[in-house]
């Protein structure tokens, strides 16, 4: 009723091309910015902040960043979390080899450093395609695993292998309480979700897709698989690296290589598996649901059972999680394969032509 | 479908927020403690016994009455030994019921995110023989409190335990020593101290790395057995420890040559190998197995007896299990010595528990008062130092239980102590931190 379109009329090229050509769209997220920038740190408390927020919206970042190699280009990657390893570590070293470097710049420069490993681990998906390049960029994740634990310069030497950082700020402004990390977090997702957004959608994106859909027509059609593949495995690579200097220093403040483990580079496919392939929104849903939701079963069960008179203790609560967990993905790869963004996308499709459906 | 599952949605919803509400309602006379435990996970057969002694001592504390008449009340939360479920539940429960008194993370990684929160959220952090090494410095680390001994200090102890054995510690000059280690930052602390003493003493140090959770260690052993050291040190946790003795049984290393830290001595470790691990010797944290000691037949009596243990009650006494009581019993005291400054029978805040734990003064009359006479040693700790007295026995397992086979040992604190001071410096500079002033010190808060 109210999501229609009826009467918005296009008049320009420009109008017809933007992000969000539906108003409805457009005011829907807007609002959903502002709440986010205004009214959640008014409202929320720390614990949503600390806990549930900040890592929320840096994996989303990460899944934003393997979306774009996954989703719009096809190549699997398994070496997300050695990515995010090489953007932390090096944003790392760049603040302590360089005292008192700003932290964008040292952000940047973990990004940086993690395109160019990107690149690097990304030219055998020039030769091999599917499951054979995820084995491939496995090497990646052990790679970096086992320098970031054995070159002890990386870690500048720390006894046990575990490195932190200092007082973070930006552009004069600290960057220490809660909700200043979260609007730092929230300002790079914001933005770099919008420079991929328009990525995807330009000249860049169509290759990249052109290159999932078939390779060999693509480049029959005149796309450089070369170009094409390795700019995706860069741009992924530069997002991701970023995602994973923000999650050393913004949330986890002082960390060791298994922060990044192979665990994290799984975490952060089925992320992007479940969320959606090829979807922005999608980046966040299956952030969401991998983050948010065992967090909030946690909470809820022992509230659950105490409402029912049963108490529950730590360990099966714990299970119980993981449990509902497992069984919910298993549930929405079932009813919805190509994601919960396509769930969010059909919802749309339904709302526009409700109530008369045909 | 829409319109059924709206009043699911509305219940969960609500349920959720009723769940992340802070609790306003904290009563008076309530000490909040999290207790950070894994009952999941590949440590959990190490992190039970643990989890149920801390909390069994925290039931039996409040059967006693309490601290003074405040009672604890605590809430577990399970990090599963990761780093960051172990952040999300500190989290969780540090504003609860008016405030977390202390928190004991329980694992090195989780203690290394948590030393740079405690400084701004005032809550002091127990590693009761764990966590930073450097962190005995109480003038830099404020808020950090490694009781009874660090991996220095094991590892010295136990380098000086074979150089008597040897007879002598320039007798260690052209030994080899090998250590197996967890790659982690728990098995690494060690490093620093070994690689300098094996400088002052002459020894060849081997380091072997063991990926967690280490159940594969074909690779490690076969180095070993190329290289042959006269001693390895295991500074392994859970499964890893068992699969280390089974691949020594394996290798045909001898197993009295292994020496275990106190992480890597516990019954989960050795019941597996039975017969296999006989000879194998592993440090204590002060205290070993101890189904004799008064606290343990006392938890028996007032906790098990009315059927509130929280584990099985053939656990009760065993190595983990009793540091876990230990660990507990550290922290309650924390508290009762802040309550000797601050007013007994009062809630403690955070700083104030803080100062407690930093003047601890665990005498032998405390220590038979409480019934863990025989378990640990007085005890004391200062504002420079907050590790306290590090005791600790060698035992053995002679296939069916750990016998004590050593008198107790302390480090030579003349080689730690530049040590600590020199990594603490060097922490205090990457983090822009002073040390601490005499003043401060002194400052009943010490906010």
């Amino acid at each position: 009723m109210l999501y229609r379109e009826n009467g918005q009329f296009k008049t320009g090229y420009a109008e017809d091309q933007q992000i969000f050509p539906i108003r409805q769209d457009r005011i829907v997220i807007l609002v959903l910015v502002a709440v986010a920038f205004l009214a959640v740190p008014l409202l929320a408390n720390e614990y949503l902040l600390r806990a549930i927020l900040i890592p929320f919206l840096i994996l989303s970042l990460a899944a934003l960043g393997l979306n774009v190699l996954v989703g719009y280009c096809g190549q699997i990657s398994l070496g997300t979390g050695a990515f995010m390893a090489v953007g932390a570590y090096a944003a790392y070293n760049l603040q302590v080899r360089i005292d008192g470097t700003p932290l964008l710049v040292s952000l940047l420069f973990g990004g940086f450093c993690a395109t160019v490993a990107g690149v690097v681990f990304g030219i055998p998906s020039l030769r091999i395609k599917g499951l054979y390049l995820a084995v491939a960029t496995l090497a990646a994740q052990f790679f970096f695993d086992w320098a970031f634990l054995r070159i002890k310069w990386f870690t500048n030497y720390a006894a046990s292998g575990s490195v932190a950082v200092a007082d973070l700020s930006a552009f004069g402004l600290p960057v220490v309480t809660p909700v200043q990390k979260y609007l730092f977090c929230l300002s790079i997702v914001a933005l770099c979700a919008l420079l991929v957004k328009n990525l995807v959608r330009g000249h860049v994106g169509r290759e990249w897709m052109a290159i999932r859909d078939m390779d060999v027509a693509a480049a029959v059609i005149g796309i450089r698989p070369v170009y094409a593949k390795l700019s995706a495995f860069a741009v992924s690579s530069f997002i991701v690296g970023i995602a994973g200097a923000m999650w050393g220093f913004v949330y986890l403040g002082s960390w060791e290589p298994s922060a990044f483990s192979i665990d994290r580079s799984f975490q952060l496919l089925f992320m992007v598996i479940i969320g959606g392939l090829g979807s922005i929104m999608g980046s966040f849903f299956g952030a969401a649901f991998i983050v948010v939701l065992p967090i909030v079963l946690d909470r809820l069960l022992p509230a659950l059972g105490a409402g029912v008179g049963l108490h529950v203790d730590t360990a099966t609560v714990s299970h119980v999680v993981l449990m509902i967990y497992g069984s919910l993905i298993v549930f929405f790869l079932i009813v919805e394969p190509h994601g919960l963004a396509r769930l969010w996308s059909m919802g749309k499709e339904k709302l526009r032509l409700w109530p008369f459906p045909h | 479908m829409k319109s059924k599952s709206l009043p699911l949605v509305a219940a969960i919803v609500a349920a959720a927020l009723s769940a992340t509400a802070p609790a306003a309602f904290a009563q008076a006379k309530e000490q909040f403690i999290p207790v950070l435990s894994y009952r999941t996970g590949a440590y959990a057969p190490n992190g039970v016994p643990f989890a149920n002694g801390y909390v069994d001592y925290l039931k039996y504390v409040n059967a006693k009455g309490g601290l003074n008449g405040v009672r604890i009340i605590y809430e577990e939360c399970d990090t599963s030994y990761q780093t960051d479920k172990g952040v999300e539940c500190y989290e969780r429960l540090k504003g609860k019921h008016g405030g977390a008194s202390l928190v004991e993370p329980l694992s090195t990684g989780i203690t290394f995110a948590l030393t740079d929160k405690a400084p701004g959220d005032k809550i002091p952090i127990i590693t009761t023989g764990y966590g930073r090494s450097d962190s005995a410095d109480g003038n830099v680390f404020k808020w950090n409190f490694p009781l009874l001994g660090t991996y220095w200090s094991a590892a010295d102890i136990l380098v000086n335990y074979i150089g008597k054995k040897e007879g002598g510690l320039a007798k260690l000059k052209g030994k080899k020593l090998t250590l197996v280690y967890a790659d982690h930052p728990y098995g690494k602390e060690p490093i620093p101290y070994l690689q300098e003493a094996s400088k002052m003493h002459g020894f060849e140090l081997q380091l072997l790395p063991v990926a967690l959770p280490g159940i594969e260690q074909k690779s490690t052993w076969l180095q070993i057995r190329q290289s042959r050291p006269d001693y390895l040190f295991l500074w392994g946790w859970g499964v890893m420890n068992s699969t280390s003795l089974k691949e020594a049984v394996a290798t045909g290393f001898p197993r009295d040559k292994m020496y275990g830290v106190w992480w890597s001595g516990a019954e989960p470790d050795v019941k597996d190998v039975g017969d296999g691990a006989k000879g194998y010797n592993a440090l204590t944290l002060q205290h070993g197995a101890e189904p004799n000691a008064k606290i343990t037949k006392d938890i028996l009596a007032t906790i098990h007896g009315k059927g509130q243990g929280t584990g099985p009650k053939e656990e009760v006494g065993s190595v983990l299990y009793t540091r876990g009581l230990l660990a507990s019993m550290l922290a309650t005291e924390g508290i009762k010595r802040a309550q000797e400054r601050f007013g007994k029978g009062k809630v403690m805040t955070g700083e104030q528990v803080r100062w407690g734990l930093e003047n601890l003064a665990l005498d032998q009359k405390k220590i038979d008062a409480l019934g863990f006479t025989g378990v640990m040693r007085p005890t004391s700790t200062s504002c420079a130092d907050h590790r306290g007295d590090a005791w600790a026995r060698i035992h053995t397992w002679d296939g069916t239980k750990w016998n004590f086979t050593s008198d107790w040992l302390q480090p030579d604190d003349s080689v730690i102590k530049p040590m600590v001071k020199a990594s603490a410096d060097k922490y205090a500079a990457e983090k822009k931190l002073t040390r601490r002033t005499p003043e401060d010190c002194q400052s009943a808060g010490g906010s």
